[in-house]
């Protein structure tokens, strides 16, 4: 698997360079303001939008409204796995010690992430179908994915050494990875299959383009606070690891004395 | 034309967990020798072992077999090599007898001596229908070292192979460490024990440098 | 070469199929307690539910199946554990065989032990539970089918946390969600055949799963025990 790292040309120096904690340290101070700014203008307007401007639904009323935090929550939930598992694929392939240090960041978030998407689904559905928790397709994948998460970050804290604990996590994290579509494929399948009489949830191309752009906008919203988090946890996590070293030791005693 | 020799290490170093066991650490053994990995406890001499075998990867250097890097040699390598572990790979529900035929058939390749012929050699003559749980540690290595005997490689790795036997089991093994040196095998081992055979040389392994970042 | 390449490729999978088959004979007691327990705790449903008929014929395909994947669970704990401990796990991560292949032999050794007695067990226990006539065949074909693709999926958690000391526990955690499509289509086999509708096509996407299985799981087990099985 190494001799991939080998196929790597070596103007992209960049990577390579990316690869180091201490430059990536660094870097991400200087885009952290920015990121964090335009994340804040982002969801600041598609919340305004979405909770006050956006026309009430013809069956709903107000309380769909959660749509806007419940679905980006579902989407960035499902991406931020694959996130977390390219990341363990790229430190398996390159051996990269950044790469992993991202894997353990994005597991909480995307737990937490999945974690909302439920509790807002529940929200949801309270009103709608007259109960907390439905048995539908979506939510049941949504609840497998967290028990998955959960899978990924209880690997992580079970071992002791710290490159055991990242291999293995990148390993489960891509298994996880390969199941992902079946399992939701099977849910889907398991859910027709007994067809109880819900309202289906209303699914995103078919809303009106009043209803469907403050949930772009969302969408976009939470990418970019999916961003934000998770540079400030990888920051956390390089300055954790690399306590030992000197950089680290001159930037706790310079924050110490300044 | 100077053959290469069977296994050379050049400039090896590993590290776990941001701290370095050893590094800068090379040898070569040639066919006919007996190297002997000295080092206090904790200086990484099963780890070295093991990234011998290929068990472990190293973080810096290579490790060659024959000229050729054995990450390139993967099969022959192993075929033509025997690892001995800390732990003698001895199963306590199956008899010597039943173990050691395991052994056998998982191994590479396999001289024609016979296993029955093989345990009475290492002293086990009556025991080999007995399960090994019923045997003591020091007979679980006995039938651990029964593999040496029937074993056709060249490169014997051993770590620790004198922990629990008695006088007369490290006399044994070291006759059989010499008449496989003599026939042209090599051997690298790491222990604690003096030694009383030719064709040995030590190696000691220092703890690395503090890594400095 | 070519034979003796041939030989060296099969003796990775046949000895140590042949192996694990001698030692759970030798262990034969603890090697039958996920079936006893199977069919002990099939006991509870009845207690715990009702002794209805009619009732536990509606919930039998699916309890049977979820007794048959825990069971399977607490057993394949123990796949790589003993040989961990006592150093054959080492010699098989450096024979030159294929790493896969001393896998499938083990995991299959583990099927025969534990996933076939449960499967020929389960038509007792669709007696017990009043499952439909029509439900049977397809029970122990679904069965047997799904306890092969959970224990090979089993194999590469077991692989995940072999070094670990409790990680029987975690085991389950990690495992649990990738069970979850297997015991969907196990079930829906057999709630097919009860509703009198054709249940090949759930068996054959659990088929297609088993060949998946066999395929991908050795080599995901065999890369996670390279990582693990060094600490």
């Amino acid at each position: 698997m190494s001799r991939l790292s080998n196929w790597l040309p070596t103007n992209w120096q960049w990577f390579n360079r990316l690869g180091s904690p201490r430059w990536f340290y660094h870097r991400s101070e200087r885009w952290l303001p920015w990121l964090s700014l335009a994340a804040l203008l982002v969801l600041a307007t598609g919340l305004v939008w979405g909770l006050a401007f956006a026309p009430e639904d013809a069956k709903q009323g107000n309380s769909f409204r959660i749509i806007y935090i419940h679905v980006p929550a579902a989407f960035l939930a499902q991406s931020g796995y694959f996130i977390m598992a390219i990341a363990g694929a790229i430190g398996l392939i390159w051996k990269m010690k950044i790469s992993y240090m991202v894997m353990k960041a994005a597991a909480p978030i995307g737990a937490a992430l999945t974690f909302i998407a439920l509790f807002t689904g529940a929200v949801w559905g309270k009103p709608t179908w007259g109960a907390y928790w439905v048995w539908d397709a979506r939510i049941t994948s949504m609840l497998i994915l967290l028990f998955l998460y959960a899978g990924v970050m209880a690997l992580q804290y079970a071992y002791h050494s710290v490159d055991a604990a990242s291999k293995a996590s990148a390993i489960l994290a891509l298994v996880g990875t390969v199941n992902i579509p079946i399992i939701n494929k099977s849910v889907d399948w398991w859910y027709t299959l007994h067809q109880p009489a819900t309202i289906k949830l209303t699914s995103a191309p078919s809303m009106h383009m009043d209803m469907f752009m403050p949930l772009l906008v969302m969408i976009v919203g939470f990418y970019l606070f999916y961003a934000v988090a998770l540079i400030l946890h990888t920051r956390n996590e390089i300055l954790r690891r690399e306590r030992k070293t000197s950089w680290v030791r001159e930037l706790a005693t310079a924050k110490a004395r300044g | 034309m100077l053959q290469a020799p069977l296994l050379s290490v050049e400039n090896l170093a590993f590290e776990r967990d941001d701290s370095c066991l050893f590094s800068a650490v090379s040898f070569a053994v040639d066919s006919g020798e007996i190297l002997q990995i000295e080092g206090a406890n904790g200086s990484g001499k099963t780890t070295l072992l093991r990234l011998l075998t290929g068990f472990l990867e190293p973080s810096v250097g290579a490790i060659a077999y024959l000229g050729r890097a054995i990450s390139k040699c993967r099969y022959d390598y192993l075929s033509d090599m025997l690892y001995i572990g800390h732990q003698p790979a001895v199963k306590l529900n199956l008899s010597a007898e039943e173990n050691l035929r395991w052994m056998v058939a998982t191994a590479a390749q396999s001289n024609d001596i016979s296993i029955v012929d093989a345990l009475t050699q290492v002293g086990l003559a009556g025991y080999s229908d007995i399960p090994c749980y019923a045997l003591s540690a020091g007979q679980h290595r006995r039938v651990a070292l029964a593999r040496l005997l029937i074993s056709n490689a060249r490169l014997w790795y051993l770590d620790e192979p004198f922990t629990s036997i008695d006088k007369q089991g490290v006399e044994f093994l070291q006759s059989c460490l010499q008449q496989h040196v003599a026939r042209g095998g090599a051997v690298v081992l790491s222990t604690h024990q003096d030694l009383e055979l030719t064709n040995l040389r030590k190696h000691r392994l220092l703890p690395a440098v503090e890594r400095v970042s | 070469m070519v034979t003796q390449d041939a030989r060296k490729m099969d003796s990775g999978f046949a000895a140590w199929l042949r192996r694990d088959l001698l030692l759970a004979y030798r262990r034969r007691g603890e090697v039958a307690s996920p079936i006893v327990f199977f069919i002990m705790v099939s006991t509870l449903i009845p207690l715990g539910l009702t002794p209805e008929a009619a009732q536990l014929a509606k919930v039998a395909a699916g309890m049977i199946w979820i007794m048959a994947l825990l069971a399977t669970l607490l057993s394949v704990d123990g796949l790589f554990a003993s040989d961990y401990q006592d150093g054959s796990l080492e010699q098989m991560l450096i024979t030159p065989q294929l790493l896969p292949l001393p896998i499938l032999g083990k995991v299959t050794a583990h099927w025969l032990t534990t996933g076939l007695p449960l499967t020929l067990v389960s038509p007792l226990l669709g007696l017990m539970m009043s499952l439909p006539n029509a439900g049977y065949l397809p029970l122990l074909c679904s069965l047997a089918l799904g306890t092969a693709c959970l224990s090979l999926v089993g194999a590469v958690g077991a692989a995940l946390t072999v070094s670990l000391r409790k990680g029987g526990l975690l085991l389950s955690l990690l495992v649990m969600p990738l069970y979850m499509p297997v015991i969907i289509f196990g079930t829906a086999t057999v709630s097919y055949a009860v509703d009198g509708v054709n249940w090949l096509p759930p068996l054959a996407i659990l088929g297609a799963m088993f060949a998946a299985s066999v395929a991908l799981c050795p080599m995901a087990a065999a890369g996670a025990l390279r990582v693990t099985a060094s600490n």
